[in-house]
């Protein structure tokens, strides 16, 4: 589709959000709690948290949250009864003011979940989700998205995306079908924009921190190089903080909860970085020490993704180097195979 | 400044050590572990009042380990921390070389355990006194207040286990959390598993808890978990005449009787 | 557009139980829904996700041949907390399975070629389906011969299906146990798996070579079967990691860019070659 530009008036915003809580779709949005900045539902732009670069999670719990219910059972004598669950059970809700690596990074998820038999469960809540996403005004130290082919106004993954280009007006892009339909909840508000306005005007100066396939070529090359891995990952202490936090990040766990006649299977988020990941019953573990999960962490990311699903398994939003405890930046890591490893 | 490098320098020089853990800096402002494996890379060692990390915990990293002799810049929670580590039977005496950083910007040399603990009870072990207020904060709720504050605490948690992996004292093999025969914890972050995981940790570590705060620095969900395990350090101070991570060969005290051991508790 | 489950197990009745071994059983399960039975079908290799419900699931190969419709079969030894309480339940219980995921082994190529099976241990049961699937096709293949070992006399499974082998003229089977484990009646082969099979003077040409076992044991097999002139496109061989989806999603069973779940179990030793050590 052919992309349309709007106008919208700051002043229209909060009723903007209201018409889409009276038409009956949920609105998800980054909300302040206390210093960090969740997604969550909200009911008015009052709890809106406008003014932050990133929300601490990424948005990924649209279509893909912590904990979700994939089966469901009942024990009686004769056996076990399954109660169907529904995957495509979820409403039409709007993913809105994320950042548009946010919007992106659903691109990684949906390779992901939607390769060989689809995971209903992520495909049809995220087919369900109209994204709306602040291209960005100011960036920080942690982001090199324009490194990773984003930037602080792409708007692949978006179906809206706004710009403030004065005090006053938002610019709003319509950009695919999806944003189309939730632009006529609120068309009244909308005026025509002026063709040429100049978007790059207002955001943020993302620079080029690494050349992108030289990173992917230099990653792809380096399995077996235990030292460069070592060196990087010795003050990671394996939690998972990074992949949690990540809007590209998709390993996941099942695990059976049930009481003595009921039960579910769970399926939870998992993280490569935790040294249970892969270990087998036996004791053995093909990825013994945190160097190695490590490696995964970026191979998976920087060289198994491109080469298996096509596409680059990270935003370069940097939320993994602020939520590290340890102040492992991904960034830099980066900067650093580019720089040393030669191929 | 210079001492600790002039001192660093050497001791890698000498053979003394082969890789010292310390301070460097890091993202913007932020300070990060570096470990310094030669004299070049000695410059990068910094040492300013925001170097408040707990670097204890990586003395029993495996892969840090694996280099060689160690050295560490400690401060006063890891040398408590270290203490309590050696009373665990996780690292022996002579086995890692401590340069004590002063909140001064001192750094002095201790010889060995008996010299740390005759220094630990020199200082102020409590809890500072912005957590003094917040515990007295929780601790002037009603009990159905309380729950009400853990569990809208609880419920911002991803179960990324950044706290436990930040604590130098949850070392254990296989944590409690991870065990599956039987499933003392249910593993998914909904509310039981975020209250069960989080009051089995707090127990744990009560009696072991140095209050260094590195579990609350690590959380990415902003939780003051640390709230939790030295809301417990008064009672077993009270109880027990117990402070952990003062000596290194000290008891347990929930695993070991005394006959004087009050019982009031009990009934 | 289809809104199907895909972690929806199918439900299935355990017919008949069969002790093989100390903590080594093996299950004949039949489809709850006949219907479900009659649509499925799987072929030689693959494997599936079997669910105790309550406790998880846990993965198995499938141990009967592709060949014989109707039930699936799997052969487990107890070692965690899934295969435990399987071990617990009786004929007639429900469990689940999900499958059949994974490659296959491509026994259609091996057609009109000797096929030299070589297993140890528990690693008999993905060895047992492409066995008889290729037994039940006995006259498209030239020579069969089995070597399997295992620590003791007591810890060989299939015990009834040795016998039947041994019986035949068209198998030629080897049976080892290690130094040590052999019992006074013992009438097999002492000695570790790669001497026997030193001993035994494999003939190279025109064979195929399927090694299953512990992994001590497929490194110094490989070896063996170098010295004779095996090629590595020659001998196959399956991998195991830990796992969880069986759909390539959940992402732990990866051997470097390989999901051993997707893109396995099944390799043959070129693929293996250029895998990492990441197994
Ligand atoms: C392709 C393939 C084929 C196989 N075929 C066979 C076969 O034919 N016969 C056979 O005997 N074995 C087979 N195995 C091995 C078998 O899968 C393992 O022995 C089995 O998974 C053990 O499961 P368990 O539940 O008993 O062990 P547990 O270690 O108790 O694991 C229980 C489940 O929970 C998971 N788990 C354990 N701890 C945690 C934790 N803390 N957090 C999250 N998850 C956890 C495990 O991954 C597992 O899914 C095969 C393996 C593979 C990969
Ligand atoms: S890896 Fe880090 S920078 Fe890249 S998308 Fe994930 S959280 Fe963002
Ligand atoms: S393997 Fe690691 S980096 Fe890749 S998606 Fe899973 S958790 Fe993220
Ligand atoms: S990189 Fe940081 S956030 Fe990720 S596992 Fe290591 S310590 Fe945790
Ligand atoms: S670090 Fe925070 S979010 Fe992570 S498990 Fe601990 S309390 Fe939960
Ligand atoms: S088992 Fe989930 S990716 Fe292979």
């Amino acid at each position: 589709m052919e992309k349309e530009l709007k106008i919208l008036k700051y002043s229209d915003l909060p009723k903007m959000i209201e018409k889409f809580i009276s038409q009956g779709y949920p609105v998800l949005a980054p909300v302040h709690k206390g210093k960090i900045v969740e997604i969550e539902y909200v009911q008015s732009l009052d709890s809106i948290a406008l003014d932050v670069l990133l929300s601490t999670q990424s948005a990924k719990k649209a279509a893909f949250p912590k904990v979700e219910k994939v089966l469901e059972y009942t024990m009686n004598k004769a056996g076990v009864v399954q109660h169907p669950v529904d995957p495509a059970d979820s409403k039409e809700t709007i993913l809105f003011g994320v950042r548009p690596c946010d919007a992106s990074g659903f691109k990684s998820l949906d390779a992901i979940f939607g390769e060989g038999p689809s995971d209903q469960f992520y495909l049809s809540k995220k087919e369900k989700t109209t994204i709306i996403s602040f291209s960005c005004p100011v960036a920080d130290e942690y982001c090199f998205c324009t490194s990773v082919g984003g930037g602080p106004g792409n708007t692949a993954g978006s179906d809206l995306q706004f710009t403030s280009v004065s005090k006053d007006e938002l610019l709003v892009e319509i950009l695919t079908e999806k944003g189309k339909k939730a632009s006529r909840i609120f068309a009244d508000l909308l005026t025509e924009a002026n063709s040429a306005i100049d978007k790059t005007k207002f955001i943020a100066d993302v620079k080029v921190v690494f050349d992108l396939d030289s990173v992917v070529a230099k990653t792809t090359a380096s399995f077996g190089n235990a030292e460069l891995w070592l060196e990087q990952s010795l003050r990671c202490i394996g939690c998972g903080a990074c992949a949690f936090v990540c809007p590209t990040c998709a390993c996941f766990d099942f695990q059976d909860e049930q009481d003595t006649k009921k039960g579910v299977r769970l399926r939870l988020w998992d993280s490569c970085g935790f040294s249970l990941f892969t270990l087998h019953t036996s004791g053995h573990n093909p990825r013994e020490v945190q160097s190695q999960r490590w490696r995964q962490r970026i191979m998976h990311k920087f060289a198994y993704m491109p080469e298996q699903l096509k596409v680059v398994g990270c935003e370069g939003c940097g939320r993994c180097s602020r939520a590290c405890p340890v102040d492992m930046n991904i960034k830099e890591h980066l900067t650093a195979i580019r720089e040393q490893v030669t191929v | 400044m210079n001492d600790l490098i002039k001192k660093v320098t050497q001791l890698l020089d000498d053979k003394t050590i082969n890789v010292f853990i310390g301070y460097g800096q890091g993202t913007a402002s932020r300070i990060r572990t570096i470990f310094v494996k030669n004299s070049s890379q000695v410059e990068n060692l910094v040492y300013t009042s925001d170097c408040t990390a707990n670097l204890a915990g990586y003395l029993l990293k495996h892969e840090v380990k694996k280099i060689g002799k160690l050295g560490i810049l400690a401060n006063d929670s890891a040398l408590r921390s270290m203490m309590q580590l050696a009373s665990e039977f996780q690292i022996k005496d002579g086995e890692v070389y401590v340069l004590h950083a002063a909140k001064d910007g001192s750094f002095t040399e201790f010889a060995d355990f008996q010299s740390i603990e005759a220094y630990l009870v020199t200082i102020d072990t409590g809890i500072t006194s912005d957590e003094q207020e917040r515990i007295a904060k929780l601790e002037a709720m009603t009990v159905k207040e309380r729950w009400i504050f853990w569990n809208k605490e609880f419920e911002k948690c991803i179960k990324c286990y950044a706290c436990r992996a930040a604590c130098p004292m949850c070392y254990c093999h296989r944590c409690t959390t991870d065990v599956n025969q039987p499933q003392w914890i249910p593993v998914a972050s909904h509310e039981q598993g975020n209250l069960d995981y989080h009051l089995m940790r707090a127990m744990h570590l009560a009696g072991r808890c140095v209050n260094c705060g590195e579990c609350a620095n690590a959380c990415p969900m902003d939780i003051p978990l640390n709230l939790l395990t030295y809301q417990l350090i008064a009672p077993i101070r009270t109880t027990f005449d117990a402070t952990a991570g003062m000596k290194a060969d000290a008891v347990y005290a929930l695993s070991t009787f005394k006959p004087d051991d009050k019982e009031n508790f009990i009934i | 557009m289809e809104q199907q489950n895909i972690y929806q197990p199918y439900l299935m009745e355990i017919e008949k139980i069969t002790e093989e071994a100390p903590m080594v059983k093996t299950f004949r399960l039949k489809f709850t829904n006949e219907e479900e039975g009659n649509k499925f079908s799987f072929r030689t290799g693959q494997f599936g996700e079997y669910s105790v419900f309550g406790e998880g699931e846990v993965t198995f190969c499938v141990a009967s041949p592709h060949t014989r419709k109707g039930y699936i079969e799997c052969t487990f030894r107890q070692a965690g907390r899934v295969t435990a309480e399987l071990a617990s339940l009786s004929e007639g219980d429900t469990i689940g399975f999900r499958g059949p995921y994974g490659n296959i082994f491509p026994i259609d190529d091996w057609k009109g070629k000797n096929l030299l099976f070589i297993a140890g241990g528990i690693a008999l049961p993905p060895m047992r389906s492409v066995i008889w699937s290729c037994l039940d096709l006995r006259d498209q293949f030239k020579d069969i011969s089995i070597l399997y070992g295992a620590r003791t006399v007591e810890d060989l499974v299939y015990k009834n299906e040795l016998a039947e082998w041994k019986e035949r003229p068209d198998v030629h089977l080897v049976t080892t146990v290690d130094p040590g484990g052999e019992t006074p009646d013992w009438s097999g082969e002492v000695g570790f798996v790669p001497t026997i099979l030193d001993k035994m003077i494999p003939v190279s040409e025109n064979t195929i070579a399927i090694v299953c076992g512990p992994p001590v044991m497929i490194k110094f097999t490989f070896p063996v079967l170098e010295k004779y002139g095996f090629k590595d496109e020659q001998v196959y061989t399956t991998l195991e990691n830990r796992m969880k989806c069986g759909l390539g999603k959940c992402g732990r069973c990866n051997v470097g860019k390989v999901f051993v779940c997707k893109d396995g179990p099944v390799f043959t030793r070129t693929q293996l070659k250029e895998l990492p050590d990441e197994y």
